[in-house]
């Protein structure tokens, strides 16, 4: 087991190393104006005072390298800062945010993780045949879906024409479990369906290059059904590329999630960070991408450490 | 190479994609209306006058998604070339230098890639000055980031054959290397990954506008279109959908084509058939 171990105590130290350099390089996105930040957000009009009030409320008056420790230890600390248009602090408004965010993130995995591995073994049962080529083709069609085509697509339908679900996601605090999933159902779907075909066609592929392995023949010269094949022997060793294709597609949920929540009108961190762009509330802005990066490294993170776990050869070294 | 030898489906992408390709081009030709123009009342269903009804300003949709097809193809185009000329030139230049260069450069486009397209771009454009050139670098510089990749281990692959090797002793210099001896044999390998990046391009120019961070009213361009629509699906009408499905049209046809590419470039063996 020690070698397990020492590899995956490797990974969480280069992923927070990682973590480390992503905080250095979104800090310094928003200092990459040649000008001025302040000015660039105020615009051409501003006053001089409303400049210089700006600006020492950013504290621009220090060295950036000043700027980023302060920023750094604030965020050790769990302070993220006040944000410049409501001068309410980002960490209380993005406590409930992100919350809903992962809710949402969970809901959608929870759907299309089972179903994408399900099909992608019912894909490489009747491979070549007309299962197998529907979701071939649907995975063309699902990587050049924009999210929002399909979740107004879904809005029309089961919002507006049938009425199953509520068009707008509008969540709050105190509302029970059932209403809460009923009116996340949409984006939800509408996630699944930007990663299930992708997650699936990998599935499929991972455990294709495993059934050409010798003890898949003489598993199959037992006598063993296919389904068992599948799932008693290709499946186990085929673990590793299916997390990582997991991951993989978990990270981009928090991406798609990001326009997902617009579509819905959804209070979520991804909208949070929308709005504040536009409003070039930088504090917020920061504070939003370095959670979603960190979020997107930990999922990789995982990914690695659970393949290094599912490995028998390091787990069990001689 | 013979006409019959494409197949159906590249055809299909091939065609449609000239359609859009024709519709930005001949734009003022085309449109039975000015884009800016408010012709009709708010949200008209589909008719003989208004072939897609009108949005929600009462402006002719048809027009509007004809001139948005200049924007969003010319706007896409000029990111994919931008990140091709720098991801290309950085990746086959850390693939024949080697050394430190490719270390820094390597390790600084994996410390990129850790941090999501989008949301980074978000991060950058909550600072920049919004218009068109910021927003063609930021999308071209980020997706470099991919290109870089792909064309280093393809010019890392090339780069140990003997040719490159032959015209090593020869002493010709990098850049003959680079422009004459491995451009040319990376070439069919990078047009197909051109049109894949070019798709992501135009959904990711769509997603930004669609945020309202991407293009400016009043220009036009479909992930805009879907934007200004979008209050009117709750009341059931379809308008938004219009734009979005026309983005989807057109990443799905040049996927087609890449596709295709693809394929041929796997089956002539290290993409070295005719072109």
């Amino acid at each position: 087991m020690s070698g397990a171990l020492k590899l995956i105590a490797q990974r969480i130290a280069l992923g927070l190393l990682l973590l480390l350099l992503v905080s250095i390089l979104i800090f310094s996105g928003t200092q990459i104006l040649p000008g001025d930040v302040a000015q660039s957000i105020l615009g051409q009009s501003a006053t001089p005072e409303n400049l210089a009030n700006l600006r020492a409320e950013l504290g621009l008056e220090k060295p950036a390298y000043i700027r980023y420790f302060e920023w750094l230890a604030g965020l050790m600390r769990g302070d993220l800062g006040t944000a410049l248009t409501s001068g309410v602090p980002i960490s209380e408004a993005i406590a409930v945010r992100l919350e809903n965010t992962l809710f949402l993130g969970a809901f959608a995995a929870a759907v299309s993780v089972p179903l994408a591995i399900t099909l992608g073994l019912v894909s490489v049962r009747f491979r070549n045949r007309w299962p197998d080529k529907m979701i071939s083709a649907s995975t063309l069609a699902s990587i050049s879906l924009p999210e929002f085509f399909i979740g107004y697509l879904l809005i029309l339908f089961f919002g507006v024409k049938l009425g199953w679900f509520p068009s707008v996601a509008t969540v709050y605090e105190g509302m029970s479990f059932a209403d809460r999933i009923n009116t996340t159902v949409l984006p939800a779907l509408t996630l699944t369906l930007v990663v299930l075909a992708h997650m699936m066609r990998m599935t499929r592929a991972a455990i294709l290059n495993v059934m050409q392995s010798a003890y898949i023949e003489t598993a199959e010269l037992k006598g063993l059904g296919s389904f068992k094949i599948i799932w008693r022997h290709a499946l186990p060793n085929a673990i590793a590329p299916i997390v990582n294709v997991v991951m993989l597609n978990m990270a981009y949920l928090i991406v798609g999630v990001v326009v997902v929540e617009v579509i819905f009108v959804y209070p979520g961190m991804g909208q949070y960070l929308v709005d504040h762009v536009s409003k070039r509330d930088v504090p917020v802005v920061q504070a939003c991408g370095l959670i979603f990066a960190a979020i997107f490294i930990g999922l990789n993170l995982l990914a690695d450490v659970i393949s290094i776990l599912s490995n028998p050869r390091l787990r069990h070294p001689k | 190479m013979k006409f019959k030898d494409i197949p159906i489906s590249a055809w299909i992408g091939i065609l449609s994609t000239s359609v859009f390709v024709f519709a930005a081009v001949f734009a003022p030709w085309i449109a039975p209306y000015d884009m800016a123009d408010p012709v009709g009342q708010v949200w008209e269903p589909m008719s003989w006058k208004h072939l897609l009804g009108t949005d929600n300003l009462g402006r002719d949709l048809l027009s509007r998604l004809i001139f948005g097809a200049r924007t969003t193809l010319t706007i896409a185009a000029i990111a994919t070339l931008l990140s091709f000329f720098v991801g290309a030139f950085l990746g086959m230049l850390a693939a024949v230098v080697g050394g430190w260069i490719d270390q820094l450069l390597s390790r600084f486009v994996d410390l990129l890639m850790s941090i999501p397209t989008l949301i980074f771009a978000l991060v950058v454009l909550s600072v920049l000055p919004s218009n068109l050139i910021t927003l063609i670098l930021v999308m071209g510089v980020l997706d470099a980031t991919r290109v870089y990749r792909l064309s280093r281990a393809v010019g890392v692959d090339i780069n140990v054959m003997e040719f490159v090797e032959a015209a090593k002793l020869r002493g010709e210099n990098r850049v003959w290397i680079i422009t004459r001896e491995i451009l040319p044999n990376a070439m069919s390998t990078l047009v197909s990954e051109f049109g894949l990046r070019f798709v992501f391009m135009v959904l990711f120019l769509s997603a930004l506008s669609f945020l309202g961070l991407g293009i400016q009213p009043p220009q036009a361009d479909w992930g805009g279109m879907v934007k200004e629509n979008k209050d009117g699906i709750v009341f059931g009408i379809p308008a938004a959908l219009i734009p979005a499905f026309a983005i989807a049209m057109l990443a799905i046809s040049v996927n087609l084509i890449a596709d295709w590419l693809l394929n041929r470039s796997a089956d002539t063996k290290g993409g070295r058939g005719e072109l």
